[in-house]
C-alpha cells in the first residue's frame, strides 16, 4: 500500500493505495465520483478521459500513484454553483448526447481543448478522433461543441491576450 | 421554447423539440448506470475465465485458483451442467448452450468457468490460476463450405417465380457478402446477481434492453418460474444498438455463480470480453436473381440465404433471417418472390440483435442488384426505382410474403430526395471528376423502414404443420402504468429500457397531452422492474418499437385516466377543477367519487398494434407493423493511389410518420446512419485461419470517429402510420440498412466494377483498382442468363 495524495475537483483527499489501483477505479470505486466512465481499458475509446494537472488523459492508463502530488478534474467538477457550464449547456441544446455513457470524457477533452484558445472546427474533429460515440454520429458535439467557443469568446480574447 | 397554448392545440407536447429531462444529470457526471450503483451491500466479484481455442475438448482444474486468499469460489461447467440447463432457441440446433462451456468450447472467448472474490484484481488475478488443458479439434469458419451441415433449411415461394424468371427479358444473378460487425456500445454488460435461497429467488440487475421474451429464456435455463427470476435495469443504460438483449447469458451464469457460492456477486464485463463473446451480427452470404422486363419492370426475385449464427443458434435466432421477411421485395411492386433461408454454425461469437437487424444484409443483394440493372437496362437508378416503387394509390400494400405496408407515398420520398442532392448537379459534378481522370460515383438506396416485429416472424422457422400443433404466435404488446399520488404528482412507469433514445422526455409529452399538463409536472421511470412494472413477452427496445408501441401503452394508460379525471370533474360540477385537487379527492375522499369509479388514481394498460396476425398456412406474414420508408443519395471519391473512399456528399429522407420529438428523430437518424457508414467502411470481425479472433480491441476493430464519419444532410416528409397510436413509425435503424449499400453502389459506380464487398476498406478498394479485371460476364460473378437485353 502506497499513501497518495491527489488534489481532486479541489479538495485533496489522502489515500492509500496498491499500486497497481488504477486512476479509474480509485476515482469511481474509492472516491465515489462515477462520472468517469470505463469503455475500453485500453486508452482508446476516451470515456474515462479526466484532467491530470490540466491535461486531458485516459484514467484507465494512469495509476493511481501516479497522480500522486497532482491535481485530477473530473466531469463532476464542471458546473458551478449547480449551473451546468457552457460547454455542458451546448451538449443539452444541441442534443448532444443520447445515452451519455461516453459524455464525460468527451466534456473533459473539449475543456482541456477550450481552455487554450479558440479552436478551428477542423481542430475540434481532430481531437474527437480520441474518443467513440456509438449515437449521435458525432455532428451535433462537433456543432455544441462550437457553439460553446461562441459563448465563451471572451474568454479566449483574454487567452489571445 | 415558448409554451405552447393548449386551447388552441389538439396535441399541444407531442411534436414538439423539447430539450431532453434525461441530459441534466447525464452531462454533470450523474447518470445511474449499473456500475455506478452497488444495489446490493457486501457484493463480490466475478472474472470470467474464457476459451484460448476456437474449438476443443477441455478439462478444468481450478484448485490453485480455490487456493488464492480472498477467493470466495469458482463455477465450473460441471456446476453448471448441475445447477441449470440450455437455453432454449427458436430452431434446434442439435449443439445445446449453457451459460458456460460443459466439456467443449466452440468459439475463442467462450466463457468456461467463474472465479468470484473479494474484489475485481483478485478475481482476475484467480481467473489466471484457472488451468485449462485443451485437446483441439478443428475449427469450421467458412459458411459457404459449411452450408451441407446447415442446422435450419427452408425455402419460400410466393407466386410464380420460376415462370416469371422465365419469360424476363433480364435475369441476373450476383452473391453478396455481408460481414459480421457489432454494435460496440460504450458501456459494456454489466450484471449483479444476489440468490434468496429461502425464497429461491433470484433478483437480478442488468443492463439489458428486452426483448422479455429472453426473460423467459434466462428463467428456464435457471430451472425458474417467471417470478422467481426478478429482472431489474438502471435508470441508465449507456448504448445497446441491440447488442444489450444477449446479457441474458450473462444474467443465468451470473445468478448461477451467486446461488452457487451463496454470495452477491457483481460482473462488469471488459471491452475484451466484449468483442470476443458478447454478441455480433449475422454475416450473410446470399445470391440473388433478379427477374426485369425490357421496360425495367422487377418481374421476379430469387435469394439464397446462407446465415452464420456464430458458434450456437442462441435465442432469438434464427430471427435475423426472418425479421425482414415480409419485405423480401422492399420497396418494389414484385410479384414473384423466392427464397431459401439456411442457417449455419462456425467456430466463431455467437450472433444477437444488431441496429438494422436483417435490414442491412437484405438491402445489400436487393439495391445492389437494381443498381447492376439500371446499368444493364441503360436506365438512371432513380428512374429504374421509380417504375418499381409501391404506390401510394396501392397504400395499404400487401406484399407478396405478407407484410402489410401502412402508408406512405414512395416517389414523392425519391423526388425529394433528388431535390435535396440536386441530383442532376450531383451528376455533373462526377462526370467533370471523371473527365479530370477521378474517380467519382454516385449511389442510390429506396429501402423500407419495418418497426414494431410480429412476435410470430420466428414461428416461421418453423413449417405450417409444425406451427399447427403448437400454440400460435403474433402480436407486439407493450406494458405501462401511471400513477397519481395524493398530492398530484404523475409516475409513469416504463418497460420499454432506453438506452440513451430519450423515452422520459417523450412518454413526459405524450402524457402532458393526454392528461391537459406541464411535461415538466411528469416523472418518467425508465427503470425496469419485472416484479412491479406492467411487461410482456414484447417488452423492450428493439425493433424501433418505442415511438409506436410504448407510446401507445403510455398513452392509453394516461386516457383512461383522463377519463376518470374528467368523471371526478364532471361530479363535483367543476370542470376546471385542478389536477391536484382531483387527485386529492380520488384518494382522501373515495365515498365521494361517482357511483362505480375505483378509488385511488392509477391506470395499467397494454397496447398492440392491430395488424400483427401469425403466420398464415401459406408462410405469409406481415413480420412488422410500421413501415417507414427512406431515400438515400450519395456521392464518392475514391482515391486511386491508396483506395481510400471518401464520401463526398449524402442526403437521407425519412417518411417515419408522425415525429413525436423532430430533434430526437434525427438523432436517431444519424446515429443510424454512423452505423450504416461503419458497416460501409470500417467494420467487421476478422477470424484467422484457426478461428483466433484478430479484432480482439478497438484498436484492431476501427470504429469510427468524428473525422470518419461525412455530414449527412436529412429531409422529411410525414405519412401518418393508421396502426399505431399516434402515426409515429420508427426511425432508428434505417439508416444501418441503407448507407451500407448506398457507399457499396457509389464506390461500384467510381470504379466501374460490380464486385465490390463490405466493409470498403483502403486495401480491399485498392486491390480492386490494382488487381486483376472482374470476371467477364456469363463466366461467374454478375451473369445475365437469359434473354435479349
Amino acid at each position: 500500500m502506497n499513501e497518495i495524495r491527489v488534489t481532486v475537483n479541489g479538495r485533496e483527499v489522502v489515500e492509500d493505495v496498491e499500486p497497481r489501483l488504477l486512476l479509474t477505479d480509485f476515482l469511481r470505486h474509492r472516491l465515489g465520483l462515477t462520472g468517469t466512465h470505463v469503455g475500453c481499458e485500453h486508452g482508446v475509446c476516451g470515456a474515462c478521459t479526466v484532467r491530470l494537472d490540466g491535461v486531458s488523459v485516459r484514467a484507465c492508463c494512469v495509476l493511481a500513484v501516479q497522480a500522486d502530488g497532482s491535481a485530477v478534474e473530473t466531469v463532476e467538477s464542471l458546473a458551478e454553483d449547480g449551473l451546468l457550464s457552457p460547454l455542458q449547456d451546448a451538449f443539452k441544446r444541441h442534443h448532444a448526447l443520447q445515452c451519455g455513457f461516453c459524455t464525460p470524457g468527451i466534456l473533459m477533452a473539449a475543456d482541456d481543448l477550450l481552455s487554450r484558445g479558440r479552436p478551428s472546427r477542423e481542430e475540434i474533429v481532430e481531437m474527437l478522433s480520441g474518443q467513440l460515440c456509438r449515437c449521435t454520429g458525432y455532428a451535433p458535439i462537433v456543432a455544441a461543441i462550437e457553439d460553446a467557443c461562441n459563448t465563451l469568446s471572451q474568454g479566449f480574447e483574454a487567452i489571445d491576450g | 421554447m415558448a409554451p405552447p397554448d393548449p386551447a388552441t392545440t389538439e396535441r399541444p407536447w407531442v411534436g414538439r423539440s423539447l430539450l431532453r429531462v434525461e441530459d441534466d444529470a447525464l452531462l454533470r457526471g450523474e447518470g445511474r448506470f449499473l456500475d455506478d450503483l452497488a444495489p446490493v451491500a457486501h457484493s463480490c466479484h466475478a472474472a470470467v475465465v474464457r476459451s484460448q481455442l476456437a474449438h476443443a475438448r477441455i478439462e478444468v482444474d481450478a484448485a490453485a485458483a480455490l487456493a488464492m486468499p480472498g477467493v470466495v469460489g469458482v463455477l465450473t461447467g460441471a456446476d453448471v451442467a448441475a445447477l441449470s440447463r440450455p437455453f432454449p432457441a427458436g430452431i434446434d440446433s442439435g449443439v445445446p448452450q449453457y451459460a458456460v462451456a460443459i466439456d467443449t468450447v466452440r468459439y475463442v472467448g467462450e466463457p468456461i468457468a467463474v472465479v468470484v472474490a473479494r474484489d475485481r484484481y483478485l478475481a482476475e488475478d484467480a481467473a489466471e490460476l484457472v488451468e485449462v488443458d485443451y485437446d483441439p479439434l478443428d475449427a469450421v469458419l467458412d459458411p459457404v463450405a459449411a452450408a451441407d451441415e446447415a442446422v435450419h433449411d427452408r425455402s419460400f415461394a410466393y407466386g410464380d417465380v420460376d415462370g416469371a424468371m422465365a419469360g424476363a427479358d433480364l435475369v441476373l444473378r450476383q452473391t453478396f457478402h455481408f460481414p459480421r460487425f457489432t454494435c460496440t456500445p460504450v458501456e459494456c454488460y454489466a450484471v449483479v446477481a444476489d440468490w434468496d435461497g429461502t425464497a429461491g429467488r433470484l433478483t437480478a440487475w442488468a443492463n439489458f434492453q428486452g426483448p422479455f421474451t429472453l426473460h423467459g429464456v434466462a428463467a428456464a435455463a435457471l430451472g425458474l418460474k417467471g417470478d422467481r427470476l426478478r429482472l431489474l435495469t438502471p435508470p441508465d443504460s449507456g448504448g445497446s444498438f441491440g447488442i444489450k438483449s444477449s446479457v441474458f447469458a450473462y444474467v443465468v451464469l451470473i445468478g448461477l455463480a451467486a446461488r452457487h457460492l451463496g454470495v452477491p456477486v457483481t460482473w462488469t464485463e471488459d471491452r475484451l470480453e466484449h468483442l470476443a463473446a458478447s454478441a455480433a451480427s449475422t454475416g450473410r452470404t446470399t445470391e440473388v436473381e433478379a427477374g426485369f422486363t425490357s421496360e425495367g419492370l422487377l418481374v421476379a426475385l430469387r435469394y439464397d440465404a446462407i446465415e452464420d449464427v456464430g458458434a450456437y443458434v442462441r435465442a432469438p435466432e434464427p430471427a435475423t433471417l426472418y425479421r425482414m421477411h415480409g419485405s423480401l421485395s422492399g420497396a418494389y411492386r414484385v410479384p414473384n418472390v423466392a427464397v431459401r433461408n439456411r442457417v449455419v454454425l462456425t467456430n466463431t461469437i455467437p450472433s444477437g440483435l444488431n441496429r438494422g437487424f436483417g435490414g442491412p444484409q437484405l438491402y445489400l443483394g436487393l439495391e445492389r442488384t437494381m443498381a447492376v440493372a439500371a446499368a444493364r437496362l441503360g436506365l438512371d437508378p432513380v428512374e429504374l426505382a421509380r417504375r418499381n416503387l409501391v404506390t401510394a394509390a396501392e397504400m395499404p400494400y400487401r406484399t407478396p410474403s405478407g407484410a402489410i405496408y401502412d402508408s406512405g407515398d414512395y416517389e414523392a420520398c425519391l423526388d425529394q430526395a433528388i431535390e435535396l442532392a440536386d441530383y442532376d448537379g450531383l451528376r455533373a459534378r462526377v462526370v467533370a471528376a471523371r473527365a479530370e481522370g477521378r474517380l467519382a460515383g454516385i449511389g442510390l438506396a429506396c429501402v423500407v423502414e419495418p418497426s414494431i416485429s410480429n412476435m410470430g416472424y420466428i414461428t416461421l422457422a418453423q413449417t405450417a404443420d409444425e406451427r399447427a400443433r403448437s400454440l400460435p404466435k403474433s402480436g407486439n404488446a407493450e406494458g405501462a402504468s401511471i400513477a397519481i399520488d395524493p398530492l398530484g404528482g404523475i409516475t409513469v412507469r416504463l418497460a420499454s429500457t432506453p438506452q440513451g433514445q430519450g423515452h422520459r422526455t417523450v412518454c413526459a409529452q405524450v402524457v402532458a397531452d393526454a392528461l391537459g399538463c406541464d411535461p415538466a409536472d411528469v416523472t418518467v421511470m425508465s427503470e425496469m422492474d419485472t416484479a412491479s412494472v406492467p411487461w410482456s413477452v414484447a417488452s423492450g427496445n428493439y425493433s424501433s418499437r418505442f415511438s409506436g408501441v410504448a407510446v401507445g401503452a403510455v398513452r392509453a394508460a394516461a386516457l383512461k385516466l383522463r377519463a376518470k379525471i374528467d368523471a371526478i370533474r364532471a361530479h363535483a360540477g367543476d370542470e376546471s377543477l385542478s389536477l391536484r385537487r382531483v387527485a386529492g379527492m380520488a384518494h382522501w375522499n373515495p365515498e365521494g367519487l361517482p357511483a362505480g369509479e375505483e378509488p385511488g388514481l392509477a391506470a395499467v394498460a397494454f397496447w398492440a398494434p392491430p395488424t400483427l396476425d401469425p403466420p398464415d398456412a401459406e408462410d405469409r406474414v406481415a413480420s412488422s407493423a410500421a413501415h417507414g420508408f427512406i431515400v438515400d443519395i450519395c456521392a464518392v471519391e475514391v482515391e486511386r493511389k491508396t483506395g481510400v473512399v471518401t464520401v463526398l456528399d449524402y442526403v437521407t429522407v425519412h417518411d417515419a410518420g408522425l415525429l413525436l420529438n423532430p430533434a430526437l428523430a434525427d438523432g436517431q437518424v444519424l446515429g443510424g446512419f454512423a452505423h450504416g457508414v461503419a458497416a460501409a467502411l470500417y467494420e467487421r470481425h476478422v477470424y484467422d485461419e484457426w478461428g483466433n479472433l484478430m479484432t480482439s480491441s478497438l484498436i484492431d476493430y476501427l470504429a469510427p470517429t468524428a473525422p470518419d464519419i461525412p455530414a449527412l444532410r436529412i429531409g422529411h416528409r410525414s405519412s401518418p402510420s393508421p396502426v399505431t397510436a399516434l402515426g409515429a413509425k420508427g426511425i432508428g435503424e434505417g439508416n444501418t440498412m441503407s448507407a451500407p449499400v448506398c457507399i457499396a453502389n457509389a464506390v461500384a459506380d467510381a470504379l466501374a466494377r460490380d464486385d465490390v464487398e463490405l466493409p470498403l476498406t483502403p486495401p480491399r478498394v485498392w486491390a480492386l483498382l490494382n488487381g486483376p479485371p472482374e470476371q467477364a460476364e456469363g463466366e461467374a460473378g454478375l451473369a445475365p442468363i437469359g434473354g435479349d437485353a
